[in-house]
């Protein structure tokens, strides 16, 4: 199935799950409601129409911060001029920007193997009740994927065997990749901060 | 003791410094990208086995000499000074790539910024990564250093770190 063609797809399967979709260069995004996200999920695994049987990618991005300004964690001390954001968007690049007042965008990238389709599934989520369900009832890849997104953006999965951090310590404090974590923030396990 | 060593006691100093320089046991703590380097350094192109050190131990009890090559994050940190008390005197350390002397290109989070900030370093091998070179210099410093030092295993303190603000 092509982007357009899968797109349509999921609408028709699912109606009440897609809030909207694009389509880039042959790649199809569709953008979903959080509480609908399980139930596409298992339509995009056992459906004979999809037959996504492999989870390529699950990750998430802090929009909290996008467009204002250039990112300062590499740049700000070395003195190199950074291009500015691009006011707009440009027109033949048909991305929708940023997800309006959601902070967080919850991404999954599936593949089918059979069909050799992929899709992309974009779930926003709020700062305050940064929640989704859980998809490793599913595809058992997903565990290491969603203990990451916790540990990185504290984006908690509901359902989820263990939820624990998976790349930084248990004593850590904070996600790193959140926008609003301190880029000079420094909390070492042992020896002085540096 | 340095001070008022007689004739024999610095002849000895001086023999065992000399076979110990080059009967390097070196146990290579290696955990990113400066780990090709030091295998291209230990093969036969460039052949550490030159000066003695051709032996990597894989236990840090067997070893006396630490080779730290690559970058230390902050999770790593305590098993690397594990891994460095284990290890029985008379015991040395290299920083081996700019990452274990300084930290490196990284300023995050994660990345520990420079070894000597968690253990003694005797010889800073910098580079990203080191070209074979710079490590065998490297190795050569240490030789002398090993060569010098007396049989207490008394040795002169580290250099030490400078303060600096972000």
């Amino acid at each position: 199935m092509n982007a357009e063609a899968l797109i349509q797809a999921v609408k028709d399967r699912v109606p009440q799950a897609v809030e909207s979709s694009h389509a880039f260069r042959g790649d199809a995004t569709v953008i979903v409601r959080r509480e609908s996200i399980l139930e596409l999920a298992r339509t995009l695994k056992d459906d004979t129409a999809f037959q996504m049987n492999f989870l390529m990618d699950l990750t998430a991005v802090d929009f909290s911060e996008f467009g204002t300004k250039p990112s300062p964690a590499f740049f700000a001390s070395s003195g190199v001029p950074v291009r500015p954001p691009e006011a707009t968007i440009p027109v033949e690049d048909p991305w929708p920007g940023p997800p309006g007042s959601w902070r967080f965008v919850v991404v999954y990238h599936f593949f089918s193997f059979a069909l050799k389709h992929r899709l992309r599934v974009e779930v926003p989520l709020d700062e305050d009740d940064a929640e989704v369900d859980s998809i490793t009832s599913l595809w058992g890849g997903a565990n290491w994927l969603e203990r990451e997104v916790w540990d990185m953006f504290g984006i908690r999965f509901r359902g989820h065997p263990d939820l624990k951090r998976i790349l930084m310590y248990d004593e850590f404090d904070g996600h790193p990749l959140r926008k609003d974590y301190p880029v000079k923030k420094r909390q070492p396990l042992i020896g002085p901060i540096n | 003791m340095s001070g008022e060593a007689g004739f024999f006691t610095s002849r000895l100093d001086e023999a065992i410094g000399w076979a110990r320089k080059f009967s390097i046991f070196q146990y290579p703590f290696v955990t990113a990208c400066c780990g090709m380097e030091y295998m291209a350094t230990a093969c036969a192109h460039y052949d550490v086995d030159r000066f003695g050190a051709g032996l990597p131990r894989f236990s840090p009890r067997q070893a006396d000499v630490l080779f730290v090559v690559g970058t230390i994050s902050h999770k790593m940190a305590p098993v690397l000074l594990r891994i460095y008390e284990q290890m029985a005197e008379p015991k040395w350390v290299v920083a081996f790539g700019v990452c274990t002397c300084t930290g490196g290109f990284y300023d995050n989070y994660a990345t520990v910024m420079g070894i000597d900030t968690i253990v003694p370093v005797d010889i800073y091998i910098p580079g990203c990564p080191p070209r074979p070179e710079y490590v065998l210099d490297g190795l050569l410093k240490l030789q002398a250093k090993i060569e010098n030092q007396h049989e207490t295993g008394e040795r002169s303190a580290p250099e030490p770190r400078p303060e600096f603000s972000v």
